[in-house]
């Protein structure tokens, strides 16, 4: 299968690759890893008149730890999360990152390449929707910082504007008794999820103080439930409280029918994942180390 | 590898190591690394299942790295280094992943064994003595249609064994 034909440019800087971008117009993309954008060349989903590679500049694929946050490169790969310092510090970064796909996709597809994606059963955003994460975007002529949520603006749109790239996530680092889990249902290793919830607890003994969760491959962006999080605030994590909040997760959210499955049965995946994400969060709140893997069909 | 040259017709000329050996070649933009791989530089052992990213048996290694050969431009090897199913074997010895693969019935038909062998290289580098549980997650990515893949998993855990004695 072959792409379209385009023009091919090598950036030596992102801010080359800006500058370029800026010159070239709308009709260029960035190409990073390739994982998701040599795919839909091939199909012709996607036919850019220009690619400007950015995976040949050296030093950027750093997950680094700064003023309470961790920055990561613009070539950040799967591969390279996983195995960071983050990870070990931030479970659910692992979670995420060692479940995505197989070995070899890990190996070159990178975390600011799949947010700059904004596929809507992409598994970053939902995992970096409940920490505090900053998208720093460099242009011509200048730097700006958004947050995720303002970022993602509909299934594969982003904020970014004309000769705007992204230049590094900041996620911010969670703070003692805050544990968080993502779990996904995929039908084998190398397709995306059917469903996935991501949350992140922060306790006082048994009672939990502060909730996030989010919900990835049920709507056209990643869904922020407010209400489900409203639930476990301020209540004793039991088996009612977890169930109430599973409900309202699976009510948050309009799941599209298709080939991975029906409107209820993603429903109903939800509640599933969000209960066992839950009770994982906890564990990892108290200081257990828990291992989880995602769930196979 | 700041810049690639371009020929007049458009081309670009790619410089890299391929199973050891410098190679340049001469491409369009949009060739894929897969068609480099057999159709340019001639080595066809490296296969093509799916071509939609999917099976695994397209798999190499790049600067270290497992890749699926049909879902990266040939341009993004500029200036890496390759290995292919080709470069495994050493004057006239099998590697011991082939080795293995061959004592275990690691493969029927043989179309997934390519890339199933990388695979298993590429982990093997990583992990010299993995568990049953991160060999079955080494080969997710690859996709076989004969075995069963229980032969699949007892060569990759016996070579590991030679590769270590
Ligand atoms: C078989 C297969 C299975 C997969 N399964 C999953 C999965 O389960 N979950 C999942 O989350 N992902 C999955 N992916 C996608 C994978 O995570 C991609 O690697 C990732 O989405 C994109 O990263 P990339 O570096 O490859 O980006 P590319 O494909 O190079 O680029 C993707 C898009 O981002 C833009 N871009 C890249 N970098 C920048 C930048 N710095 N600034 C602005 N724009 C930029 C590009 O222009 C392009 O539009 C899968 C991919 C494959 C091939
Ligand atoms: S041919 Fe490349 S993954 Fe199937
Ligand atoms: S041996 Fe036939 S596909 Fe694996």
């Amino acid at each position: 299968m072959y792409p379209r034909p385009f023009t091919y440019h090598r950036a030596a800087s992102l801010k080359d690759a800006a500058a370029t971008l800026a010159e070239l117009g709308p009709e260029a993309k960035l190409l990073a890893g390739g994982q998701s954008l040599v795919p839909l060349m091939k199909l012709r989903l996607s036919s850019p008149a220009a690619l400007i590679d950015v995976g040949h500049i050296q030093g950027l694929n750093y997950i680094r730890a700064e003023n309470g946050a961790f920055r990561i490169g613009a070539l950040a790969r799967h591969t390279d999360m996983a195995q960071s310092a983050a990870a070990r510090h931030v479970p659910i970064l692992h979670d995420c990152a060692a479940g995505i796909a197989d070995v070899q996709v890990r190996n070159w597809g990178t975390v600011v390449g799949s947010i700059a994606e904004a596929d809507p059963t992409g598994d970053w955003a939902p995992v970096l929707l409940v920490l505090d994460t900053e998208v720093e975007c460099l242009a011509n002529h200048g730097r700006r910082s958004l947050g995720l949520a303002g970022f993602i603006q509909d299934a594969f749109t982003t904020a970014l504007r004309p000769g705007e790239v992204m230049q590094e996530l900041r996620v911010k680092a969670t703070e003692r008794g805050s544990g968080g889990c993502y779990l996904a249902f995929k039908r084998c290793a190398p397709v995306y999820a059917s469903a996935s919830v991501a949350v992140q607890l922060a306790l006082e003994g048994a009672t939990c103080r502060q909730a996030r969760v989010a919900l990835g491959a049920v709507a056209l962006t990643p869904v922020v439930a407010t209400e489900s999080a409203k639930a476990l605030e301020g209540s004793d994590l039991n088996a009612k409280s977890i169930a109430r909040a599973a409900e309202a997760a699976a009510a948050s959210c309009e799941p599209p029918c298709d080939g991975r499955g029906s409107t209820e049965y993603k429903r109903a995946l939800i509640r599933k994942l969000f209960t066992q994400a839950v009770n994982v969060a906890a564990r990892r709140a108290r200081g257990e180390s828990v291992e989880v893997s995602h769930h196979y069909a | 590898m700041p810049s690639v040259s371009t020929s007049a017709n458009g081309l670009l000329q790619l410089q890299l190591t391929v199973n050891g050996k410098a190679v340049r070649a001469e491409v369009e933009p949009r060739t894929l690394l897969v068609e480099l791989i057999r159709d340019i530089l001639d080595l066809p052992g490296t296969h093509i299942g799916c071509d939609t990213s999917f099976c695994g048996a397209c798999t190499v290694l790049l600067n270290g790295r497992s890749a699926k050969s049909c879902t990266l431009l040939a341009v993004q090897a500029d200036g890496g280094e390759l290995l292919t199913v080709e470069g495994l074997e050493r004057d006239g010895k099998l590697h011991p992943v082939q080795q293995a693969f061959a004592e275990n019935h690691g493969l029927q038909c043989g179309f997934c064994t390519p890339g199933m062998m990388i695979s298993a290289v590429h982990l093997l580098e990583h992990e010299p003595k993995p568990s049953e549980q991160q060999i079955r997650k080494a080969i997710a990515g690859n996709c076989c249609r004969c075995t069963g893949y229980q032969n699949i998993f007892r060569s990759v855990a016996a070579a590991a064994g030679m590769m270590k004695g």
